[in-house]
Formats: C-alpha cells, sequence, structure tokens
C-alpha cells in the first residue's frame, strides 16, 4: 500500500487573470456540458420512421424521459473540439511519462484498422468468411514468438494488467496440474513494482510476499533466493525494471525460480528498451505481457483501448486461454473456442467475450510491418540513446538515486536536488506544463522518493530533446534560485489552475444533475 | 526508418556526449551472451504503400457485414454510426494522449468521461457509472467479485440466459479466486426459476435483459427475492440499444448494471476493442472498480474535473485494490459519448423503435418459412429461431449464397442439445431485400425451395 | 486522568482507565496529505494486538490503521465519515477514529509514551 500522500488541494490564493465577458481565453473556448446546452427534443441523427408493428416488447416498455439531452451535428463538433483543444497530445508536443511510451502513433495504422476487410467484420462469422482477418492474428502472433523468444501467445488479453491476470492465471492452471495449487500461494513481488503487479497476484487469490531492491536499483538474486520456498508459485518482475534499468542477475533469478518449482512471470511494459536486442525467453522468462498500446504504438486514446497479449513458454503454452487460433488440415485458420475442443491442452478458462483486440492487432501489425526487424531494432536503441542523452544533460543539476551511471528507455531522478527550495516534485511537474511540455512520471517507482520517470522515447528528434533539456536546465536553476512562485502556481497558462482534489474525493460528484430550481426568494433577488 | 528522426550522425554525436563509444555500450546491463548481435529473423522494414499492399490483401479476404445481408448480434451489432464519431475520436488532443494523469491539460478528456458517466448512470437508471471497462464480459466478471466484496460472500447464481461467454469469463475469475458458481442450464424459453437458486451464501445473482435468446426479463421479482436474501442483483445486457425502448434494469431494482456499449459508436471491429459499461447505486460507490472522473474546482473557483477515489486503485492500494483494471476503453467510451449526444434521447428512442421494428417484421417473414420457428414471445432487437437440420451448417451455406445469416447457437453453448437453433439479429442497417434475401435463402437450405 | 501511548505506525492511544482512544498522530496525518475517507471498524469487534483494525485514505495514499493492543471496540467516531477532515484538523483530539475496551493493559508497556515516540521521529528525519 502507498502510505505517502503530497499535497492535492491548491495552496494559496486565487490567482489573477485578464477577465473576458466569455471566460474564454482567445483559443481556450470555456465549454459547458452537454446536459447544459442540449435539449431533449433535439437529435443529430437522422433516422427513418420505423414500420408500424405489433410491439414484442411485452411489459417492459421504457416510460418517461431518460435525461438524456441530444445536440445537432454543428454544435456536437464544436462541443468536442472545444474539449479536444483542452488535452496535451503526443502529436501536439513531447510526452515523457516514464513507462507508458508515448511515442508517434503512425496514422497509416489507422487508416489500416479501419480498412472495412477489419473494421467491419463480426468475431463469430463463420471461419471461412474471415480467413484474412485470422491470418493477420496468426502472422501478428509469429512476429510476437520471434522477437521474444517464446513459444506461444495468448492474444485475448485487452490490456497490460488483463495480460498480467492471463500469466498469472496460466501460472495457477500448471500448478493445479502438478497438484500443487494449494501448497504454492505466494508470489514475490520486488517493492519497485508497478502497483498491478500485486494487485493481480491478489485477484487470483495469491498472497504478495515483498522483496526490496538493491541501493542500486535492482533485485538481486540473493533477496529472491531468500525468499524462494516451496509455498512460491511465481515472481513478477519487470524488465528493464521501473527505475529504468535491465536486471542484471536476471538470468540467475530466473534459474533460482526455476530450481525452486516457481514460474518467472516478466511485466513487458518495458519491452520498448529491448525489442530486437534480448529476447525475454532467452532469459528464462516463462510469461510476458506485450502492451501493444506501448512498445507498438497503437494509440493511448486518453485512457485505452490497450491491448496486451501474454507471450508463454514451453511449460506454460498448454494453459493458454480460448479462443486460440489453430490451423486445419486443409490449412484453414479457425478458433479453438471452448474448452473441450482444446485435444491436449488444457486451457484456463476465458478472458473475454471474443477473442481480443483486433483493431490493436491491426495497427500493430502495421507498425511492424513498416519497421521490419532493422527498424525495430533502431527503435529500441534510439529510445535508449534519447533517455541517456536526457539524463546526461541533466545530471549535473538533478541528483540520480543510483548513481551516474547509463539507464535503459527511461530516465529516472529523485527530488534530492530540491531539498531546502520549497519546490515539490509535483511543483516541478506542474511549472512543465507552462513550458509547454507534459510531465514526467512522477512519485513513480514509489521506492524513490519524489521520483521523477522520464521517458523521451525514439520518436523525438535531437533539437527536440536539446529543447526539453535546455527547458528542464532553466527550471532546475531557478528552483535552485528560489523562484518558488513560478512553481508552487503552475500552472499559470494550462486551461486550468490547480485542481481541488480533496474536495472532489471528499464529497464526490461523479455525474450531472439537474439544479434545483430556484426558490421564489432566489429568483427575487 | 521514416519514424525515426535521429540521423547517422545525430547519433554519432549524441552518443559521444553521453560518453560512450557504441550504442551497445549502453546495453552493458544486459547479460552479454544475451544480446542479440543481429537481427532477429523477421522481414525488413516496409514503405507505407508496401506495408498497405499486405494488409489490404489481408482485409480482402474477409466477408464484410456491409457487403452482404447481415443478422448477425450475440454481443456484437451492426449499427450505422455517424461519419463525424469517426472523425472527432481521430483528433489528435484525444487519440494521443494518455490518462489523464494531470488535471490541467486533460480537461477535455476528463469532461467527456464525466458526461459519460452522466449518460450510462441515466441510461442504466442507475446512480452512478465509471469511466468505463474493457467489454461487458469483463464488467459482468468484476461486478460478481465487487458483489462478492460487499455481501462478504463467495456463491455467484448465472442465469441460464447469460452469454454464455460472459459466463465462461465468471466461471474462469471465479475458478480462480476460489468462488462458488451455480450457473444454470441455458434457457431459450426465460423459463427458469432462478429465485429458488438464492441461499445465504449467495452473493449475486447475474441475469441477462434482453438475454442471449433475446427474451427480456422481469427483474424486479429476481432483485426482490435477492434483497430479502441479503444478496445483489447484478442485470447485465449486450445490446445498449435496447435500453433506448426498454424498462431499465435500475427501474427493476437492479443493484449493479453492466453491459457491452459496443452498439453506440464502435464498429464491429473483428471483436474488439469495444467498451464495458458499469452502474451502479451511490452507496456501493467504494467498491467500484476502475476509473472514476469527478467534478472540482481550480484555484480560482472554475469548475473543472479530475480522476477521483483513486485509493480504490491498484496503483496506491497494490494487493488491496478492488480491481487490478489501469487502461481501460477511453477512445471507445469517447466514440460512445459522441454518439450518444448525438442521437439525445430523441434519437435513441427513435433508432431503438426501428431495429424493434425490423426485428419485428423479419420475425414475421422468417415465421412464414416451412420448418422455421420463432421461438420468442418477447424480444427486441434479436431473437431465436429452430431450423430444422444444424444451425452451424445452415449458416455456413448461408456465407456460401453470400449471407451472414445469424449465429449458431451451438457456436456459444456446444454439446448443449441446442444444435438446431440460430440467433437472428436484425437493426436499423436491414432492408426489405435483406429480410426477403434471407426467408427465402433459408427456405431454399432447409426445404430445398428454388 | 489520561496517558497515551505510540506505535511505529504512527498510531496513539489515549487510555483513560480501562477503555482507550485510537487515531493516528500528527505525524501520520501530515505524511498522508488530506484525509478523503475512513473506513471505520463495527462496534463490537474483537481486535488482537497488530490486526488491522481500519483504514485512512487520503488523495493520492491509503494506511491501514491497526489496533495497538488487544480489544474489543467500544465506540466508533462515525463524524468522520462526514467529515474525514477532522482527521488532519485534530488528529488526536476530535479526529479519533474508535475506542477500545482495553483487554490486557500488560500490552501498553509495550508501545512508546510521548518522550519515546518524540524521539523515534527524530530518527525517521
Amino acid at each position: 500500500m502507498n502510505r505517502e500522500g503530497r499535497p492535492t488541494a491548491p495552496q494559496g490564493g486565487a490567482l489573477s487573470a485578464h477577465q473576458t465577458f466569455t471566460g474564454a481565453r482567445a483559443l481556450q473556448v470555456e465549454e459547458p456540458l452537454i446536459f447544459e446546452t442540449g435539449r431533449l427534443d433535439v437529435t443529430g441523427v437522422d433516422v427513418a420512421e420505423p414500420a408500424k408493428v405489433t410491439s414484442r416488447l411485452g411489459a417492459f416498455e421504457r416510460k418517461g424521459s431518460m435525461g438524456l439531452p441530444g445536440l445537432s451535428e454543428p454544435e456536437a463538433m464544436r462541443h468536442y473540439v472545444r474539449l479536444s483543444q483542452k488535452n496535451y497530445s503526443i502529436d501536439a508536443g513531447l510526452y515523457p511519462l516514464g513507462s507508458c511510451t508515448m511515442k508517434h502513433n503512425p496514422r497509416f495504422n489507422e487508416a489500416m484498422a479501419r480498412l472495412p476487410g477489419f473494421s467491419d467484420v463480426h468475431p463469430l462469422q463463420p471461419p471461412s468468411t474471415v480467413q484474412g482477418a485470422l491470418a493477420l492474428i496468426d502472422e501478428l502472433s509469429h512476429w510476437l514468438l520471434e522477437l521474444t523468444g517464446m513459444q506461444a501467445v495468448a492474444m485475448s488479453p485487452k490490456a497490460g494488467a488483463h495480460g498480467e491476470m492471463c500469466g498469472m492465471m496460466a501460472i495457477r492452471a500448471a500448478l493445479e496440474a502438478r497438484g500443487e495449487a494449494q501448497s504454492r500461494t505466494v508470489v514475490i513481488v520486488p517493492e519497485s513494482a508497478h502497483g498491478t503487479n500485486p494487485a493481480t497476484a491478489a485477484l487470483i487469490g495469491f498472497s504478495v510476499r515483498a522483496v526490496p531492491a538493491r541501493d542500486d536499483g535492482t533485485v538481486s538474486a540473493e533477496a529472491v533466493k531468500a525468499a524462494l520456498g516451496p509455498d512460491v508459485a511465481a515472481i513478477m518482475l519487470t524488465n528493464p525494471n521501473t527505475c529504468g534499468l535491465f536486471e542484471p542477475e536476471v538470468v540467475e533469478i530466473a534459474a533460482a525460480v526455476h530450481d525452486a518449482g516457481a514460474y518467472f512471470y516478466c511485466d513487458g511494459a518495458n519491452f520498448n528498451a529491448i525489442v530486437g536486442k534480448v529476447r525475454p525467453g532467452d532469459l528464462g522468462v516463462d510469461a510476458m505481457h506485450i502492451n501493444l498500446h506501448k512498445t507498438f504504438s497503437t494509440p493511448h486514446g486518453g485512457g485505452g483501448p490497450g491491448s496486451g497479449p501474454v507471450v508463454l513458454s514451453q511449460r506454460l503454452a498448454p494453459f493458454a486461454p480460448v479462443p486460440f487460433l489453430q490451423k486445419n488440415d486443409d490449412g484453414a485458420l479457425a478458433f479453438v473456442e471452448h474448452e473441450n475442443d482444446a485435444g491436449e491442452a488444457q486451457p484456463f478458462g476465458r478472458l473475454c467475450v471474443f477473442h481480443g483486440q483486433m483493431g490493436m492487432f491491426v495497427r500493430a501489425f502495421a507498425y511492424m510491418l513498416s519497421h521490419g526487424s532493422d527498424g525495430l531494432r533502431e527503435a529500441s536503441e534510439d529510445a535508449v540513446l534519447n533517455a541517456n542523452y536526457v539524463r546526461v544533460g541533466l545530471a549535473d543539476l538533478m541528483s540520480q538515486p543510483f548513481g551516474d551511471k547509463p539507464c535503459m528507455h527511461e530516465a529516472l531522478f529523485d527530488d534530492e536536488w530540491l531539498k531546502g527550495t520549497g519546490v515539490t516534485t509535483l511543483d516541478f511537474a506542474k511549472a512543465m506544463i507552462d513550458e509547454g511540455y507534459h510531465p514526467m512520471t512522477i512519485y513513480f517507482p514509489l521506492v524513490v522518493h519524489g521520483a521523477m520517470l522520464i521517458e523521451p522515447t525514439e520518436s523525438e528528434s535531437r533539437a527536440a530533446l536539446d529543447l526539453f533539456i535546455a527547458t528542464m536546465r532553466d527550471l532546475a536553476m531557478a528552483a535552485k534560485a528560489g523562484h518558488v512562485g513560478r512553481f508552487t502556481q503552475a500552472p499559470h497558462h494550462a486551461p486550468r489552475n490547480r485542481l481541488d482534489e480533496t474536495r472532489a474525493a471528499r464529497a464526490p460528484v461523479l455525474r450531472w444533475t439537474k439544479p434545483a430550481p430556484a426558490t421564489r426568494a432566489q429568483a427575487a433577488e | 526508418m521514416r519514424y525515426h528522426p535521429l540521423t547517422a550522425s545525430d547519433r554519432t554525436d549524441m552518443l559521444a556526449r553521453v560518453g560512450v563509444s557504441d550504442i551497445d555500450a549502453l546495453f552493458a546491463g544486459v547479460p552479454q551472451d544475451k544480446l542479440l548481435r543481429g537481427p532477429v529473423a523477421l522481414p525488413k522494414g516496409k514503405s507505407e504503400m508496401d506495408a498497405g499492399r499486405v494488409l489490404m490483401r489481408l482485409a480482402a479476404r474477409n466477408m464484410t457485414a456491409s457487403s452482404a445481408p447481415f443478422f448477425l448480434g450475440a454481443g456484437a451489432y451492426k449499427h450505422h454510426v455517424p461519419a463525424s464519431v469517426d472523425h472527432l475520436i481521430q483528433r489528435s488532443e484525444f487519440l494521443t494522449s494518455y490518462t489523464p494523469y494531470q488535471p490541467e491539460i486533460s480537461q477535455g478528456t476528463l469532461q467527456y468521461l464525466f458526461e459519460f458517466q452522466t449518460q450510462v448512470a441515466a441510461l442504466t437508471g442507475m446512480e452512478v457509472a465509471n469511466a468505463s471497462m474493457y467489454d461487458g464480459s469483463t464488467a459482468t466478471a468484476e461486478a460478481v467479485l465487487m458483489a462478492h466484496r460487499i455481501t462478504r460472500r463467495r456463491k455467484a447464481v448465472l442465469s441460464g440466459g447469460l452469454h454464455p461467454h460472459y459466463a465462461d469469463v465468471v466461471r474462469t475469475h471465479s475458478h480462480m479466486a476460489g468462488d462458488t458458481v451455480d450457473a444454470l442450464a441455458p434457457d431459450v424459453a426465460a423459463r427458469e426459476d432462478i429465485i429458488s437458486r438464492i441461499d445465504g451464501e449467495t452473493s449475486c445473482v447475474v441475469v441477462q435483459s434482453p438475454d442471449v435468446f433475446g427474451n427480456l426479463r422481469d427483474l424486479s421479482p429476481i432483485a426482490e427475492a435477492c434483497h430479502k436474501n441479503g444478496a445483489l442483483l447484478i442485470a447485465v445486457f449486450t445490446e445498449v440499444v435496447s435500453l433506448g425502448l426498454v424498462t431499465p434494469p435500475g427501474e427493476m431494482g437492479a443493484d449493479i448494471v453492466v453491459g457491452e456499449g459496443q452498439s453506440i459508436g464502435n464498429a464491429l471491429n473483428f471483436g474488439g476493442p469495444y467498451v464495458g459499461l458499469f452502474a451502479t447505486r451511490q452507496k456501493y460507490l467504494r467498491q467500484m472498480p476502475g476509473r472514476l472522473c469527478g467534478e472540482t474546482v481550480d484555484a480560482q473557483g472554475r469548475r473543472g474535473f479530475v480522476l477521483t477515489l483513486s485509493t480504490r486503485e491498484q496503483h496506491i492500494r497494490r494487493e488491496k485494490a478492488t480491481s487490478n483494471i489501469c487502461t481501460n476503453s477511453g477512445l471507445c467510451a469517447l466514440a460512445f459519448s459522441i454518439h450518444m449526444t448525438l442521437l439525445g434521447e430523441t434519437g435513441l428512442r427513435r433508432l431503438a423503435q426501428v431495429n424493434h421494428a425490423n426485428a419485428a417484421l423479419l420475425a414475421d417473414r422468417l415465421a412464414l418459412v416451412p420448418n422455421v420457428t420463432v421461438l420468442n414471445e418477447t424480444f427486441f432487437n434479436e431473437f431465436t429461431i429452430r431450423v430444422k437440420g444444424d444451425g452451424a451448417d445452415i449458416v455456413e451455406r448461408l456465407a456460401k449464397r453470400g449471407i451472414l445469416g445469424g449465429v449458431p447457437v451451438s457456436r456459444l453453448s456446444p454439446g448443449a442439445g441446442l444444435d438446431d437453433l440460430i440467433l437472428i439479429a436484425s437493426t436499423e442497417i436491414n432492408t426489405d431485400d435483406d429480410r426477403e434475401a434471407l426467408a427465402q435463402a433459408l427456405d431454399a437450405l432447409i426445404n430445398g425451395a428454388a | 486522568m489520561t496517558q497515551t501511548f505510540y506505535t511505529k505506525d504512527h498510531e496513539y492511544i489515549r487510555v483513560d482507565g480501562a477503555i482507550g482512544a485510537v487515531g493516528i498522530t500528527d505525524y501520520a496525518q501530515k505524511a498522508l496529505g488530506d484525509v478523503v475517507f475512513v473506513e471505520l471498524p463495527a462496534a463490537g469487534a474483537a481486535f488482537a494486538r497488530g490486526d488491522q483494525a481500519a483504514v485512512v485514505e487520503s488523495v493520492k495514499a491509503a494506511s491501514e490503521v491497526f489496533a495497538p493492543v488487544s480489544g474489543e471496540i467500544e465506540a466508533v467516531n462515525s463524524v468522520l465519515e462526514k467529515e474525514p477532515g477532522l482527521v488532519n484538523e485534530a488528529p488526536e483530539d476530535r479526529g479519533w477514529f474508535f475506542r477500545m475496551a482495553i483487554q490486557d493493559a500488560g500490552e501498553l508497556a509495550g508501545l512508546m509514551d510521548d518522550a519515546a515516540y518524540k524521539a523515534y521521529l527524530a530518527t525517521l528525519e
């Protein structure tokens, strides 16, 4: 559990701003909620008159207003365009969110995903009518297996956390098959792990045994060995880890885990650092999810949809969930959709209603075809080079928790260097907003005080990195020089100043409700 | 590589600045015998044109819903989505932003999530809704876990009208967590006695309406029985357009309402991405999984929105979180919300009426085909027919005749003795010609008519 | 005559006869930030020393509150359900969480007194 908080309500008084009649600031236009501008009798979609038929709804016809107003098409366009103008995006600027891999999202991928042959196909059509779609999934699976050096892949998980669940369920099923599900109930998770790891383990009924990181930010085989025992089902290890470092003893850890009869789950969130450079299968990994929406550039879409295929070792392959692809004797592809049809395999069950995020598969495959084996390798190398370039550019001003040494695809700083300045990591991040940047990941990993995790990705040019470094240096020097106001009141220039999260959480307002009608006394005022 | 801005000389200069001689020096932390020295065994990169050729060739090998009279449903439905929806969700600021962790520069995402939550709550007749789940089936599994937390019981009773794949997802999660599932047999005619299955161990009863066979179900007596026994009623839907015409589960006493939102704003996409909808009562708010957007004010007192109540989530509670969900279906939720805003309740009701009318016309027409029986007394836009012969075989042969004619029940519930049943859905996309084509083709295949 | 004892997890128990009022210390509330929610135990529930008895949440953090000694919950401070901010404003006064009937007064000897807790805090900086 995270026991450490930080200020969540704006400090200090109201800020002055040039007032306008509308509240707008030129291109930034205040936009009301659709419930305040829409009308119940307006629709922006022309639908034909329904034919006259005898109702088959029985006693279940909805009565009364739903309270859902509509907008005409021009009004709707304006509403959503104005909303969009209040968002930062990777298309508009550098987005260095560590562990999130905000790389360029090619529009070619979008165009391909919208080909009717992929987007206008129903998941339960007869297999003979979807051979091209199945072939794409088969090809993508092949690429994922080649890049990871693994033996099987489960394609249905819908995001990274869902993939973790898939991998851990496969591990549990394998233990059941060995008759050890009752005795092996512990999952080892380093303290530096992403919160989804312990959450996933707990959902599947495992208890969590934490192992601390060493002073150098990595996990020691020694510590893992000490935590291993006959009660251990698996270890969940992120590699490269959440501190942006490759785990140097990962091979030894894998061997120790296997010797103890347990499995090695690798969190693949940071796969972008090593695609085409190292294959997780060569390191002894038994299961790893791949965030197609990170490493393979399917867009984040403001929080999804993602896609989290899980690659599996030989030992776990039989336990992959349904549906999975199979080539029939006539060469045609079809899904095995039910456990009873799985033959030798022992699928652990089903993770979602259909077979995964086809729209994301097309985008990721378009990305892979475009890059090829050479381009994928280059992407990882550039991502690592860019991160180190930023790290070196800031190392004399900002403090690195684990010393001055190369990182993988993300550079980690702590807040030691801000001590005594009156500026916190949060303040510093908010000041970056005023400079036109999305802040890096802050306060994660939890094991580093006031963490700042910077992942520039391979999509940034040298000039863009130089300007980013110069900006960060200017901010860092301002913080050290005591220009506290630039930080503690920041952001000054965003569509909103700091928001009162305390108020939002103490008295949650999670939906619009019609304001109570004014009383006669109020109306008279 | 067209997506990589660094040039060879940039790389040389930057490596020098970092203080290493070559790129592999930055991979020094990797066990050196594991570092790949050459490219993996995959093809080299392709130009946009060449990559496009490969993908278009694959796409061309699929029969699209628009190219044929189309009647598939069973959890995914073909509807017309206005062109403006896809245009808007492709705006850079929606498409290429992350989860709104920095609210000051994410008000666009946050405001539409707030609007989305309000729309979902209103549609389902509930008090609060979250910012989306992966799809209807994972939302259902999460709802069951939530009911277990609230009631501190661990047995779920699943209706035989629940989509069999949804039931499988719930069963998988429950098995892993050591919980119990009491799943009733497929219930084609909506005659099951689910109330008698509720006991002191039951945390929740899961009922779908319209159910997988298309029947509308009366949730009120089940809700009453649940509440009398300290259990919760989880109501499920797979066709959200039905809520434009059918009494919402919230008005029939449901405690948690979950379902698939794909029909509004989202394409078929061969199974995903879709958008799971999740709504509940205010009093269960803190046990609800997933992200929530809430209203607040900024330092100047202006209205704004933030992600809130995140202490329920994995990044703070870790092993004590309500769910491990992180990324959800943000952009699909946006597509849903835009389409819903365009419709408004006036458009939604009209759309639902057209769906219902088209399905009714189709049912009437198919009932005229010898050896085809429509089984439903009630339905919204999907119903079940019994045919003489094997449903899967008939659907396959319909496809050969250029008709995507429905979902054989054996595809969802093999071995249940329901091989002669086909689920048939009809939405606003179907024309008189479509209906006639299906009826005549069925007649020909089943009765050998010309 | 009351006497207050402290745990290493920054809970306090203010003992008045056989009853102790439990909450979190000023140090703990500062570390958590603005408290937005407190999950209280049920009256009548019995806890052994070290059991999780409550949860306190701020916007960005959550912390378990452990029973400092064994005993039964006699009353809870239900005002916190509506006004969780009291934990920040007056943690060791109106922001108490629950009162428990102390089962074994001997367990108090294992806790820190005021001076010992202050010394402990000094080691944390």
